[in-house]
């Protein structure tokens, strides 16, 4: 095999054309997932526009001051950083290689996400209930969709939570389940990172004016 | 706040150009855009040539570089120098960074001012090249609405209105307020000036001015639907006393309009014949544009002044 | 075909949603024609695939292939069938414009019209000129950069059957309702659900949504298969041209199309759910669409056009028998462009009346992109200077090319003065810009990769006399069918007018009548060039996998390349990898194979777009169970689809001796 390539004119630059042995490119998934988390950022970052273009057009409807309650969004908002860090511990416990411990944290995890979207869905039907759906105004339509996609977003996440927990039962810590452990975290703490953005944006200015 | 006379020779070397193309194509055909009859449009027109004279600096030496290169240096000339790993020369690189960067500079300054100069929102400083607008010369006032699918002109001034057929006085400027119903269209009359949106709750502006006496064309640059082609309109540039006589044929043949007589205009047409209105229900183009034509509806500006004072709803500016 | 909807009971509304039978479109010759047509020749290609018994090999090795190699052809094969659609619209505009004047309404009535200029837009941006863009990235860039496979394999897979899906709704819109009547972007309100109650809008809504998906996973994975699997020595500034341009155009991808699903999505709630966010009543504001739009729609326009400046550095510089002139600045300008691309995005709207401040903002941001580009443009000329040029099919391209591009981007940069664009927008003279760009640009672009990269496909040349055909009937076809459109929006005529009055303008739309019918001769030349090249196959037949003495590593494998591609992955030392191996005198390897690792193939992309194209189907029709089936169906599958962990085989070391040996027998 090594003389393969040793041609008279190769000899003096001995430059080598070809890996000899057998050649694995680097695993990309964590890097593909991480740039799919950008361009869903995107699509937060054109909602959070559209809710900034409209966010004064309440229609002669409710404003954000007649309608957050902002006990109740901070309790949310709560939940949703601890569920943060519970799945942070649940990483700590994979990186111990227990396989117990990490599914245990992950099931938090989850409960916490549900408890988030409960909450949410509290909100939004005691919104509708009053007459402040959607429909009623440009800001509305931008609240809810602003929301709604988050917590759409949480919904996929809690789903997802579930489909690995069965998949780490069934194959334990191996090596596609961590780095599903680890696309999870990512997209689990960008949705944090988004609803820092939407409690401050919506509803913290929002009660303000 | 420029020099009115910036680009005087423009369109004389344009002309000779254009009158070159023109001898190739059919005699008798207007191109309108180039040829305008009014001062905004005449300057656009002059900035269109200006700009492509700069470009054509390196264009043209671009595609005769290109197909002499073709040829000179094609295989089956042997005399020609071949350089395989010739790949890099950092003056030339210099050059052709620099080249068309010297081209935008100019081409950037020219837009900067010719922006701002042409803007449509800024009220006129001049009738035509040699004439500045008349101190006491107030611009004629028109209203303009893009519905579905035809033109309404209001004129506060003569306390008249129209449907698809528009006229001014030559030498006055003229300032369009130009809101919509529903689509969103564009108002455009090649012949006087460029073209601006007309939307649905916002009011967008055009100041212009029409030189020449004659019939032009108008009509909706932007396609709004079923009815769009049929969405257009004569604009008559007149004298002084025409002005006055088709404004009084107006009041004496025209009916006035009232907000039933709206709502039935309102309602989707095509192709709709020319109609005088005599009079007008007070504020009604104010009602449009706010969207509260029917009563017991609240105006825009007003919901937004309950809620917020300081933030307003108006043309995207 | 909407005043339908409430004349039926509610249990057939239940099951059907708003689909009848007059949602076919019996009452209308034309359609009914090209459906029979279509029909027809459907059952034939269908029974003839029975006859010859394709179906399993189709399936195999073509449908649930996770091959790049595989998936980039079927992707092209794609665009070449849409095009024709696209192309069979763009004549029939033509033709109907050449004989609308005065008296006589033409062959169309209004309403077909408007959905043909419509359908005819969004075909040939989305399902044609997408697909050919990102054929050749998928069947090139992996060749190029020395890897087997892209990163994510089976994801590559399913964007492409998510693309087709889209396509494929598109299609069914011709046969089964409607499509939009508001131009290829779809501005409201005029497509809000009051102005536009049928089904045409939604159409335009779901297979734009669905391809869209398929077009941002594919940009995922083209970034990270460019940044992760480089073969080892090809740093960046070691990359060929394409790759880098490649690169490029998938960051902009992933930066640009989550904004039109944004946007395609707030549409929709405004649609199906009578939310407000582009209504003209109750706060809504369309002209934050028409901004939202744009900023995908700009940088959508140099996903298209980098590529094809990947391709001619390519071409330009095998055929001139030279290294690349200004490697270097030619990556900086490429990068360059992605980046002011995304500060462009106003000039499409300068007369929405945004300021002078705004718009001179724009308008210069505008003009800056020209620097890149005509910088660009340079390097070709000197890559061209003191070559040897062989003007074989693809280098007559560029030359088109050059030529012509320089025209569409001057008349680009004149549109980007604003003054000049209050007269000259939304005219004729912007039609005639884009496609001088866009045919002018990509279409040449296109064909002169398929040209030039087709040996590598098949193993064989394409004949070059055909070539030559297709390509004088489309540059001369091109400027006779567009240079009259400079002309009538000089004189004030604006787009989509199904109708004239002015009888002197009706000479210019008839000579553009017929440089249209002369591009179709080029497009038949072209499909005459594809069928006589097969019959010829044997003595165009190219055994070295390098036909046209190239510099980049594709070059350096079989044509056609085996499955992985390479049986060693290239070591690289310097640009043109494969020029400078064959100036050292490189020889492949015939012994010391190992196995290799290769995905296996699957059928979960395709099932799970073919869900997600009856989801699209039941969203547009309003058939809510179907809707929600499907969903339920299409998340259910992709879980389904996670809990696979055999994914991947080896190759046996003897099955790679045995292909590589047979190359080697023949080069010998």
């Amino acid at each position: 095999m090594s003389n393969a390539v040793a041609t008279p004119a190769a000899e003096g630059g001995k430059l080598e054309f070809l890996v000899k042995g057998d050649h694995h490119p680097a695993q990309g998934t964590l890097l593909g997932f991480w740039i799919y988390l950008m361009s869903d950022c995107l699509i937060f970052a054109s909602l959070f526009a559209t809710y900034g273009v409209l966010s004064m057009n309440f229609a002669g409807g409710p404003s954000g001051a007649d309608l957050f309650d902002l006990e109740l969004v901070a309790l949310n908002t709560a939940f949703l950083l601890i569920s943060s860090i519970t799945y942070g511990f649940a990483v700590l416990k994979m990186q111990q290689n227990s396989v117990r411990g990490t599914m245990g944290w992950l099931a938090v995890t989850g409960v916490f996400g549900l408890c988030f979207l409960g909450v949410e869905l509290y909100e939004f039907y005691h919104m509708i209930h009053i007459g402040a759906g959607p429909q009623r105004s440009g800001f509305l339509s931008a609240f809810f969709t602003l929301v709604g996609t988050h917590g759409l977003h949480v919904t996929f996440g809690c789903i997802w939570l579930v489909t690995l927990l069965l998949q780490l039962r069934k194959h334990g810590l191996i090596q596609e389940n961590k780095r599903r452990v680890y696309c999870l975290s990512m997209f689990w703490h960008f949705l944090d990172v988004i609803w820092i953005g939407v409690f401050t944006y919506v509803y913290l200015m929002g009660s303000m004016v | 706040m420029a020099n009115p006379t910036r680009f005087p020779s423009a369109r004389t070397v344009g002309k000779t150009l254009l009158a070159t193309a023109l001898a190739l194509s059919l005699a008798g055909c207007n191109w309108v855009v180039m040829a305008p009859s009014g001062d905004i449009a005449a300057q656009q027109a002059d900035l269109i040539l200006w700009s492509t004279y700069l470009m054509l600096i390196i264009i043209v030496p671009v595609i005769v570089l290109t197909l002499m290169f073709a040829w000179r240096y094609r295989s089956s000339n042997k005399n020609a120098t071949y350089k395989p790993d010739w790949d890099h020369s950092t003056n030339l690189e210099l050059v052709i960074w620099a080249a068309p960067l010297a081209i935008i500079i100019a081409l950037g300054a020219l837009t900067w001012v010719s922006t701002h100069k042409l803007d449509p929102y800024r009220p006129l400083d001049r009738i035509d090249a040699g004439k500045p607008v008349p101190e006491d010369m107030e611009p004629l006032v028109v209203e303009v609405v893009a519905m579905d699918w035809k033109w309404l002109f209001f004129y506060p001034e003569q306390g008249i209105a129209t449907v698809n057929e528009l006229a001014a006085p030559v030498d006055r400027p003229i300032k369009f307020k130009i809101t919509a119903t529903t689509m969103m269209n564009s108002f455009y009359v090649p012949a006087l000036a460029g073209m601006i949106y007309a939307m649905g709750g916002m009011e967008t502006q055009l100041h212009a001015v029409i030189n020449e006496e004659g019939s032009y064309e108008g009509f909706s640059a932007n396609y709004s639907g079923a009815g769009f082609n049929k969405m257009r309109f004569e604009f008559l540039g007149q004298s002084e006393a025409d002005f006055a006589q088709w404004v009084a044929d107006v009041k004496a043949q025209g009916s006035p309009l009232s907000r039933p007589a709206y709502k039935t205009l309102e309602k989707p047409s095509i192709d709709d014949p020319v109609r005088y209105y005599s009079e007008v229900m007070p504020g009604l183009y104010d009602a449009i544009l706010n969207r509260c034509v029917d009563p017991g509806q609240v105006c825009m500006k007003d919901l937004m002044k309950s809620h917020h004072a300081h933030h307003g709803e108006g043309a995207a500016e | 075909m909407s005043s339908a909807v409430q004349t039926y009971s509610d249990t057939t509304s239940a099951v059907f949603g708003r689909l009848t039978w007059d949602s076919f479109p019996f009452h209308d010759p034309i359609i009914l024609g090209t459906f029979a047509v279509v029909a027809l020749g459907g059952l034939a290609l269908v029974a003839a695939l029975t006859r010859y018994k394709v179906w399993g090999y189709l399936w195999t090795e073509w449908f649930t292939s996770i091959d790049h190699k595989r998936i980039g052809v079927m992707y092209m094969i794609l665009g070449i069938i849409m095009l024709l659609r696209g192309f069979a619209d763009a004549i029939m505009m033509r033709l109907h414009q050449a004989m609308a004047f005065g008296d006589a309404t033409g062959y169309l009535p209004p309403h077909h019209y408007d959905q043909i200029f419509t359908a005819h837009g969004v075909i040939m941006i989305f399902f044609v000129a997408m697909p050919f863009v990102v054929g050749l990235m998928n069947y090139i860039v992996p060749l190029q950069i020395g890897a087997r496979d892209v990163a994510f394999p089976f994801l590559n897979n399913f964007s492409f059957w998510m693309t087709a899906s889209g396509a494929i709704l598109i299609m069914l819109s011709l046969f089964v309702g409607e499509f939009a009547k508001s131009g290829w972007l779809a501005y409201p309100p005029l497509t809000g659900i009051l102005q536009s109650p049928g089904v045409g809008v939604d159409y335009y809504i779901w297979s734009l949504q669905i391809a869209g998906v398929g077009t941002l996973l594919s940009g995922v994975n083209f970034v990270v298969t460019i940044v992760k699997m480089r073969a080892p020595g090809m740093t960046m500034m070691k990359m060929p041209v394409f790759t880098w341009t490649a690169l490029c155009t998938n960051i902009l991808i992933v930066a640009a199309f989550p904004i039109l699903t944004a946007v395609l999505a707030l549409l929709s709630l405004d649609r199906y759910m009578d939310f407000n966010f582009f209504t003209n009543d109750l706060g809504g504001n369309a002209m934050m669409y028409v901004n939202l739009i744009w900023i995908w729609g700009h940088p959508e326009v140099y996903i298209l056009i980098l590529p094809i400046f990947g391709v001619f550095s390519e071409i330009v510089s095998t055929y001139s028998g030279k290294r690349l002139f200004g490697y270097s600045s030619m990556v900086y300008a490429t990068v360059v462009i992605t980046v002011l691309s995304y500060l462009v995005w106003l000039h499409h709207f300068f007369t929405m009346g945004s300021g002078a401040t705004v718009n001179s903002f724009f308008g210069i941001t505008t003009m800056i992109i020209s620097i890149p580009t005509g910088a660009k443009i340079f390097n070709w000329l000197f890559t061209m200077y003191r070559g040897r040029i062989q003007f074989e099919v693809p280098m007559l391209w560029t030359v088109g090319f050059m030529v012509t591009f320089v025209i569409g981007g001057m008349t680009g940069v004149l549109l980007a003065v604003p003054p000049a664009d209050f007269v000259l927008h939304n005219s004729l003279f912007l039609i005639a810009h884009f496609h001088n760009v866009i045919i002018g640009g990509v279409v040449f672009g296109v064909f002169a990769a398929i040209t030039y990269w087709y040996p590598k496909v098949t193993g064989y040349k394409l004949d070059p006399f055909w070539g030559k055909c297709s390509f004088w009937f489309w540059l001369i076809g091109f400027y006779a069918a567009f240079m009259p459109l400079y002309v009538l929006g000089l004189m004030g005529v604006t787009r989509r007018m199904s109708h004239f009055e002015d009888m002197s303008l009706q000479i210019w739309f008839q000579v553009a009548a017929v440089g249209a019918f002369l591009i179709g001769l080029g497009i038949l030349c072209f499909l005459i060039q594809l069928y006589v090249s097969f019959k010829k196959r044997e003595s165009l037949r190219d055994e070295s996998g390098d036909p046209w003495n190239g510099r980049t590593l594709e070059w350096s494998t079989t044509s056609p390349p085996p499955q992985y591609n390479f049986a060693f992955t290239p070591q690289v030392h310097e640009n043109d990898a494969w020029w400078q191996m064959k100036q050292q005198g490189f020889q492949p390897p015939k012994e010391g194979f190992l196995p290799i690792h290769m995905p296996k193939n699957t059928a979960a992309g395709m099932v799970l777009a073919g869900l997600a194209t009856v989801f699209g189907f039941a969203m547009i029709w309003y058939v809510w169970w179907l809707a929600a089936a499907s969903f339920g169906a299409l998340i259910l599958g992709a879980i389904i689809h996670t809990f696979n962990y055999k994914r991947d085989y080896y190759i046996p070391a003897e099955d790679v001796a045995t292909v590589e040996n047979q190359r080697g027998e023949v080069l010998a």
